[in-house]
């Protein structure tokens, strides 16, 4: 895998952007999978959409607990093999 | 039993995504079949022997819906919440009907035919994960249960599926739901967007469809033209409809059934005549008041695929009832303009004859050449006739011998 943090941080802020049809502008780190609007059905399609662009496969137990972007973001770094970022849960 | 008359109108066409465009189409004779748009991932040249259908332009379901309900939704079901929505809106019934006293039936044939084509496609070519929302994108309720939730409607919801006639189907019984007293208002029509790379080859491989385009009841005539999209009314009791003082469109007196039980494609005239008669009786409360409806009949929105054997056998069944008054009856096929929408496309002509009743004007039938003399019918072309029939019919004959009508009026006060 040769996504940089920041490529991951990025590519995952697009999908969520791209799935609500909102500007990536609008979405951090912080942003809150309610103040996103995102329903249950957003979040099974992001999830898909964020295992098809990283090639990896979100854990059942993993998917409940994903309220924030950072959640989203931290995930996939662990399960691409990199470090978490600390600031990524703020 | 209840008096039902329609009270709100929606629809997603080839020829207008608003009622108001529909109408204005149908009678400026302003068609919606053109050439698709190419399959990205089909081979080149795509083996379809076709170049046109009856697709709907510039639809955007995010402009209309949430975006968790475009990932869980199918083109299809898109349609018909959208379509619904304007019926609903138009009428305003969840206003004045209690949610579980209304009923949605919709037709649909083939469900999220390009959800399942396009995620089959991938386990053909790679090992690939499937959206796990496919399975709701893909069932062919997912239109009427879509609409449920969008709506708040609790009553009974479901789906008809009998290929060419479900969208008449479905209203046909949620008209009895009505009559009968099951529901005082119902969401029905039909729904359906077929357009795929896989559908089109399968129907070309049946030789039924078109090169060109479809001339209904041509001499020349040599085919169908598929097409896609919803279109919704809204069924609820005269009483209710007076009541709140309501727009009525038209109102449905009668539904025929029949089946053929004689061939899987081929249509029987037996049945089709059969069909026409039941909507008849339906409509009266004796073989004598029957045949007076029958000699009311002043508008015939046709089945009339454009194929050899369907307009055969339909005119044949139009002269079985109608006998020496078939060839003055006015005849139409709207699909000429809309396309053969498989599961909508008794809801669009049905819609279509709704507007024709209510603005006195009888729809022509586009592209006839020279009218196939030996149909012996009074096919309309050109421009459209003003002309308000005391009653008038919309066939659906589908494939499986399956056959339903609707026998409506305009609605006076």
């Amino acid at each position: 895998m040769t996504d940089t943090t920041d490529e991951i941080e990025q590519r995952c802020i697009d999908i969520i952007a791209k799935s609500k049809n909102i500007a990536p502008e609008s979405i951090s780190l912080a942003s809150s999978f309610d103040s996103l609007a995102i329903d249950s059905l957003d979040k099974i399609n992001i999830s898909f959409e964020v295992e098809e662009a990283f090639d990896i496969e979100i854990p059942d137990d993993a998917l409940g607990s994903l309220k924030t972007v950072g959640d989203v973001v931290n995930g996939v770094r662990k399960l691409v093999g990199q470090p978490a970022d600390s600031n990524a849960t703020q | 039993m209840h008096r039902v008359v329609v009270t709100g109108l929606g629809c997603v066409t080839p020829i207008g995504s608003t009622v108001e465009d529909f109408r204005s189409s149908l009678f400026s004779g302003i068609s919606g079949i053109a050439p698709f748009p190419p399959f990205p991932e089909a081979p080149i040249p795509n083996g379809i022997r076709f170049t046109q259908t009856g697709h709907v332009k510039n639809f955007d379901p995010r402009a209309h819906l949430a975006s968790g309900v475009v990932a869980a939704s199918d083109r299809t079901a898109q349609f018909a919440i959208i379509a619904a929505r304007q019926a609903a809106q138009q009428s305003e019934l969840t206003q004045h009907h209690a949610p579980d006293k209304i009923a949605i039936i919709f037709g649909c044939s083939t469900g999220g035919r390009s959800s399942e084509e396009s995620e089959t496609a991938k386990l053909y070519t790679r090992d690939a994960r499937l959206h796990p929302l496919s399975v709701v994108r893909t069932m062919a309720n997912a239109g009427a249960s879509h609409t449920s939730i969008d709506l708040g409607i609790t009553g009974p919801v479901l789906t008809i599926s009998t290929a060419c006639a479900s969208g008449t189907h479905a209203i046909g019984l949620a008209f009895q739901m009505v009559r009968s007293g099951l529901v005082t208002a119902a969401i029905a029509g039909g729904h359906e967007a077929p357009l795929t790379f896989g559908f089109l080859r399968a129907w070309d491989s049946m030789r039924v469809v078109s090169a060109t385009q479809c001339r209904p009841f041509s001499a020349d005539r040599d085919g169908m033209t598929l097409g896609e999209g919803a279109a919704i009314l809204i069924l609820e009791t005269l009483e209710s409809a007076q009541a709140r003082n309501a727009t009525i469109f038209a109102e449905i007196i009668g539904f025929g059934m029949s089946a053929d039980a004689h061939h899987i494609t081929n249509p029987a005239t037996e049945g089709a005549a059969s069909a026409i008669r039941a909507a008849l009786k339906d409509a009266s409360t004796s073989p004598e008041e029957a045949e007076s409806l029958r000699d009311q009949v002043g508008f015939i929105n046709a089945h009339g695929t454009g194929t050899q054997a369907n307009d055969s056998t339909e005119a044949a069944a139009i002269h079985q009832v109608f006998g020496s008054r078939a060839s003055t009856i006015p005849v139409s096929s709207t699909k000429s303009l809309h396309g053969h929408s498989i599961g909508a496309t008794g809801a669009i002509e049905a819609l279509a004859t709704v507007l024709a009743l209510h603005h006195h004007q009888l729809p022509a039938t586009a592209g006839v050449t020279t009218i196939d003399p030996t149909l012996d019918l009074d096919v309309i072309i050109g421009a459209p006739r003003s002309v308000t029939p005391a009653i008038a019919l919309s066939n659906s004959l589908a494939f499986g011998g399956i056959n339903a009508v609707l026998a409506l009026r305009p609605y006076t006060a």
